[in-house]
């Protein structure tokens, strides 16, 4: 299966491991990810604040790329993917894009990482490279705002209880918690100009987590990971709150169910120690 | 007991079709169910919570919606858009409030975040991409001098030890695309 690929500024940076674990993975799933050549910001939170037009170009630019490469387009940022999604809408209503007089076709998808991989694999081609499953683990699957919301704009179904990422993870052999936080903000969006915030929000979640009975969270958004993975020690020295909570991208955790010799590198990148508790469950 | 009484609204329907012509959002159709305001993460921070800011908007009080701290508060997780029954795109709504309030200027106890989007956005108009390391570091910077920076040093540096920063910005063929996206959007705001 080929599709095309959109990283995304922070997958090249702060979000480094869910870059190179999801090329990994799609590998081993023989997906093959054409990057989109040249590609460019797609504006993230900041343009649609501050320009409704200047939001639009800066992500249809990429999606008109993406149609000339005639693929789907997968997407694993969630930010990105709500921008990208956004604009694919403006172009499917026709809007014109700004230096390109041609209309849109709307011939490819954008789809979001976890929701490619689950609905194209589903759950027994997932089981099926299984070699490590992943008992022991109870994680949650924290989705964040943006993989699903707003419905009208990404086509979620189940806005209010997604389950790809609960499936992969059940596939993966985790003993996945319920728990009513799944698509609770975690004010990523807040944590460099209103970090007093976000971090009442990040505690939030990692209390439900913990009370839903788990031993870590599994993410699939970049904010949401560097939220939630780098301000635990902040928390621990500010409120005296010890979570010591490692924070997976689904990707991660595919990888080393899959026995991916990579596992080592991606998690050296986590802030919050995310090896130990693969350890005592014989995992790593 | 002395009470004062509140400020008088002075209702103001221009504004209200101000709002609505520019977010492309009907806000008349709010009734007030404040479903909006229960499921926002951030009500408690906010000084007007959502279903009054829209009611606010409703009355046509403009500055009561323009100064208030919610539209910088709100971190546009959308959770009041997706739930709205008379399908406001309240985060959307939002994002209006704040362009208007970014061109009537923004009073100083409310300045990070704007300072926050605009050089966010000045990283993908210089390198295409936003360049994270660099981005942060002008931010800390611009919005709290050599204190700001000095405050997010140990997190960076920690940052850099496990390999999560690109150092040198890309170089794309794209740039002067993305220069030309920018130049276009500013030359309408200003027409």
């Amino acid at each position: 299966m080929k599709v095309s690929y959109y990283p995304g500024c922070s997958l090249d940076g702060t979000a480094r491991e869910y870059g190179n674990s999801f090329r990994e993975v799609a590998s081993s799933l023989t997906i093959e990810l054409e990057e989109l050549p040249d590609w460019t910001c797609c504006g993230a939170s900041s343009a649609h604040v501050t320009d409704d037009g200047l939001a639009f170009s800066l992500a249809a630019r990429n999606l008109m790329i993406a149609d000339r490469l005639g693929k789907d387009l997968v997407v694993p940022c969630a930010a990105c993917y709500r921008r990208l999604k956004q604009a694919e809408k403006g172009l499917i209503e026709r809007r014109p894009v700004e230096g390109s007089p041609g209309k849109y076709p709307n011939k490819i998808h954008v789809k979001h990482s976890a929701d490619f991989i689950w609905e194209a694999c589903g759950e027994k081609a997932i089981r099926g490279k299984v070699k490590r499953p992943l008992e022991g683990l109870k994680p949650v699957c924290y989705y964040g705002c943006l993989t699903v919301r707003p419905p009208k704009v990404t086509g979620a179904q189940n806005p209010e209880d997604p389950q790809a990422l609960d499936g992969i993870m059940k596939s993966l052999g985790a003993n996945v918690k319920n728990w009513s936080y799944k698509t609770d903000c975690c004010g990523g969006n807040l944590i460099l100009t209103r970090p007093e915030l976000a971090k009442k929000l990040v505690r939030q979640l990692f209390d439900m987590a913990l009370e839903a009975g788990a031993n870590c969270v599994v993410v699939s958004c970049p904010m949401c990971h560097s939220n939630l993975d780098t301000r635990q020690k902040e928390i621990l020295r500010e409120n005296g709150d010890r979570y010591d909570l490692p924070i997976y991208y689904f990707t991660e955790l595919m990888g080393l169910a899959f026995d991916e010799r990579s596992i080592g590198k991606w998690l050296s990148g986590h802030l919050t120690d995310a090896r130990t508790l693969l350890r005592q469950q014989g995992l790593l | 007991m002395a009470t004062t009484a509140p400020p008088a609204i002075v209702p103001g329907p221009a504004f209200r079709r101000q709002i609505q012509q520019l977010s492309g959002e009907k806000i008349s159709a709010c009734f007030q169910c404040e479903k909006c305001t229960n499921g926002c993460p951030l009500a408690f921070a906010m000084d007007v919570v959502p279903h009054r800011l829209v009611h606010s908007l409703q009355l046509g009080a403009l500055n009561e919606a323009l100064d208030s701290d919610t539209i910088w508060v709100c971190a546009s997780c959308e959770t009041c858009t997706t739930r709205c029954p008379n399908d406001i795109d309240i985060a959307h709504v939002m994002d209006t409030l704040r362009q208007l309030s970014v061109k009537s200027g923004v009073k100083e106890s409310q300045k990070q975040v704007p300072i926050f989007h605009s050089t966010f956005l000045s990283s993908i108009r210089t390198f295409g991409r936003v360049h994270e390391a660099s981005m942060a570091l002008l931010f800390a910077f611009r919005s709290n001098g050599i204190t700001g920076v000095r405050n997010q040093a140990g997190l960076g540096l920690e940052m850099v030890r496990k390999g999560k920063v690109r150092v040198v910005p890309h170089r794309l063929r794209a740039g002067r695309q993305v220069k030309d996206i920018f130049r276009r959007s500013e030359r309408k705001q200003g027409a």
